[in-house]
């Protein structure tokens, strides 16, 4: 009998248990850690707010709805410089949108390229993917951004050799075909310009895009329930262009495209290209192209190499193992890294200000900022709007992961 | 016993951002050297030669105000700053004193809480152009690409000249004036624009200085001084008599070859004496010792000098004196008296 022995515990608590008990102790720490953090973000609220300037001024955002005073080269929306500091900081907005879209598409597209080759069995393409992606990759973007745009400006023609002389000669160059100038001004393009009934063109092109889509699918259920393969690219190409084309012809050619033309100093009308927006989207799109192609690569390298031979062994031919075997199987692996290439991305276009490109960084976190003295307040708006876009960049991805992820029922 | 560690360290870090602010002459004199916000390189106002020490006409408001409030006018840590970062480096205490070809306005004045403790050097706005381009008036750029740097007065002044001549242009913005004359030398603008004198000064390091033109149009007023934090007027007017001395020395004749001799014992002229520390308390006035502003003039000469050594006509600049001449000479330098 062992009665006397281990009589109940009083079960009072005692302070030392906060330390000395894993009941308690994660607890405790815990604790601790809020009250520190609560207190370092109460003592920088402070320390703003004994500030003198700001004192002095005040913490208001009024002065977004003054005259902004300065102007800007690349609008996507009409602005003069008598138009609000609001409306120069939604430009830049839509700028650094601008860039990061289209430095995400072609970064993308690089690194699937790269990715795929660099698994190659040839040796010198897989060798000179692997110069490529180490090269570009380990040299930091704002080096790459500057060598592009110095390079640019220095190689391509000077747009005086595009200027008419005084005395009536011809120009030292023409445009190619009449419609495209590359100069260390920019590149000139061709605008397309709609009259009354182009939308109606550019609404059959949409809704051919979507077609387009459709054909994809019907295919795609052809294949996995009758097992027929169904032609894609020709019918897709058709579908595409085939009812835009005629809409265009019957209603009279309503959308007309304007070249550029020389003025006296550079040229007017048509499309400028600004070799900041080139710099900035090519320099992105080729360093985080690299660090893609390495995420593609780990993506078809996950894919056991049981499920190609398989795929062999039904007889399947190397481009159909790889395009319905082992990337949608790699897609499940790819996506999540993407994801934050495509965030770096969109972080990466702050950088646009040692080129001159105006994003958000350049206009509210720049010249508004400089011209303001609203350091405080500028600074604050510029993280909410990169936190809103990347946040949004995460929403969008994260549902299309979803939808590419495996499927476990 | 952690957490009261923690506590205090945090206290003390409170204290000490609070405190950095209150008199910038105590804190110089502390810490035995002047914090002077320059260029990140002007010819002729602000740049280092080739070894390494800083000259010009901006630096030499800095070495002035060095020798009189430490008596040496080596004891100056220059803090280069650029359009965009040099006021929040004055404001957050980084730098003591700003000069660097900063325009003296309304806003900046006001609005931003500096105070501009004088001009030492009355500017304008100008266009510099390729000769080739044929442009003789800035009335014929409409159309034209034209660099500027980003975040000054001149972004301003641009649009608002170009607004009001119902001309269009292709601004390109940059960050530094180095950078921009780069862009301008490769053709990427057709125009470079800032202040008269800064394009006189850059256009001096041209390979051909002659293949470029300045337009005869100015633009704007573009008065340049130095400048330092709203609330400390003990250190403002520190500043601002040490200029006025450098000026008022022009005026008197007060050179860096006799300052010494008419400094080491009363002359005839009382308004001399008082400014040199020979007469009078006026150095006890701003806190200084007697012989501030003698010191600050032997260490960089009279206004007069300094011009002439980094940006007169004998220099590659080769800045004519124009409205920056004595007022006894038809311009509008002018100092108030020593009294």
């Amino acid at each position: 009998m062992t009665t006397a022995a281990d009589p109940p515990r009083a079960e009072g608590f005692r302070i030392g248990q906060l330390i000395n008990d894993t009941r308690y102790r994660s607890y405790t720490f815990q604790f601790i850690a809020l009250v520190a953090l609560i207190f370092g973000f109460s003592w920088l609220a402070y320390n703003a707010s004994q500030n003198e300037q700001l004192q002095a001024n005040g913490f208001s955002y009024d002065f977004l709805f003054a005259p902004a005073g300065y102007d800007i080269n690349q609008q996507p929306i009409p602005y003069t410089s008598q138009d609000t500091h609001l409306r120069a900081t939604v430009i830049g907005a839509i700028n650094t949108i601008i860039v990061a879209v289209l430095a995400c598409v072609t970064a993308t597209i690089f690194g699937v390229i790269a990715g795929v080759l660099r698994l190659s069995n040839n040796w010198i393409i897989s060798k000179l993917m692997a110069i490529y992606v180490e090269m570009f990759r380990n040299i930091p973007v704002l080096i790459w951004i500057i060598i592009i745009f110095t390079v640019a400006a220095n190689t391509f023609p000077p747009i005086s050799e595009f200027r008419l002389p005084n005395d009536g000669s011809d120009p030292d160059r023409a445009l190619l075909f009449g419609m495209f100038a590359a100069t260390n001004q920019g590149v000139f393009v061709p605008r397309l310009v709609f009259e009354d009934l182009g939308w109606v063109v550019a609404l059959t092109f949409l809704a051919s895009i979507a077609g387009v889509f459709a054909w994809r699918a019907h295919a795609r259920n052809k294949l996995y329930s009758e097992g027929k393969i169904v032609p894609v690219l020709w019918p897709a190409l058709a579908i595409l262009l085939v009812p835009t084309i005629v809409v265009y012809f019957v209603l009279g050619m309503p959308i007309t495209v304007e070249n550029p033309a020389m003025g006296r100093f550079r040229f007017e009308g048509g499309f400028l290209l600004r070799p900041s927006l080139i710099a900035l989207w090519f320099a992105l799109s080729i360093y985080t192209g690299a660090f893609i192609a390495e995420n593609v690569r780990a993506g078809i390298l996950a894919i056991s190499r049981g499920q190609t031979e398989a795929a062999a062994a039904l007889g399947l031919r190397p481009g159909r193992i790889m395009s319905l075997v082992v990337l949608p199987q790699a897609l499940r692996v790819i996506i999540p890294p993407l994801i934050s290439q495509y965030l770096n991305i969109t972080k990466n276009t702050s950088l646009a200000i040692a080129v001159g490109y105006m994003d958000l960084t350049g206009t509210l976190g720049g010249i508004t900022l400089n011209q303001t003295g609203r350091a405080l307040e500028c600074i604050l708006l510029l993280m909410l709007f990169y936190l809103t876009f990347s946040l949004a960049i995460s929403a969008v991805m994260n549902v299309y992961n979803n939808s590419v992820k495996l499927k476990e029922r | 016993m952690n957490k009261s560690v923690l506590l205090g360290t945090l206290a003390f870090a409170g204290l000490a951002a609070a405190g950095a602010s209150a008199a910038t002459l105590d804190d110089v004199k502390a810490r035995g050297t002047l914090n002077c916000g320059v260029t990140t390189g002007v010819p002729g106002f602000a740049e280092p030669d080739a070894n390494g020490v800083w000259q010009g006409f901006d630096v030499a408001v800095c070495r002035a105000v060095a020798a009189a409030v430490l008596g040496d006018p080596e004891a100056v840590t220059f803090v280069p700053t650029t359009g965009k970062t040099r006021f929040t480096a004055l404001a957050s205490g980084e730098i003591d004193m700003l000069a660097r070809n900063t325009t003296w306005t309304f806003s900046r004045d006001t609005d931003l809480k500096f105070d501009f403790t004088g001009v030492n050097y009355y500017d304008g706005q100008g266009f510099m152009v390729p000769a080739a381009l044929g442009v003789s008036s800035a009335t014929e750029l409409d159309g034209a690409t034209v660099c500027i740097q980003t975040g000054t007065t001149t972004e301003l002044n641009l649009a608002d000249y170009f607004r009001v001549n119902n001309m269009s242009y292709e601004p390109v913005p940059i960050e530094t004036g180095a950078e921009a004359v780069q862009q301008y030398l490769a053709g990427a603008c057709d125009v470079y624009t800032t202040d008269r004198s800064a394009l006189a000064a850059q256009r001096a390091g041209f390979e051909t200085p002659s293949d470029h033109v300045i337009l005869p149009e100015v633009v704007s007023k573009e008065p340049l001084g130095p400048l330092v934090r709203h609330g400390d007027s003990e250190w403002a007017d520190i500043v601002r008599w040490t200029l006025n001395a450098l000026i008022a020395a022009e005026e008197y004749g007060v050179t860096q070859a006799n300052v010494e001799e008419l400094g080491s014992a009363p002359g005839d002229n009382p308004e001399i004496n008082r400014m040199l520390g020979t007469e009078g308390e006026l150095g006890a006035m701003v806190g200084l010792e007697a012989g501030a502003f003698k010191n600050a003039i032997a260490a960089v000469g009279n206004y007069g000098e300094v011009f002439d050594q980094n940006i007169g006509e004998s220099t590659a600049i080769g800045l004519a004196r124009g409205l920056n001449a004595q007022y006894t000479d038809g311009g509008l330098i002018y100092s108030p008296p020593f009294r």
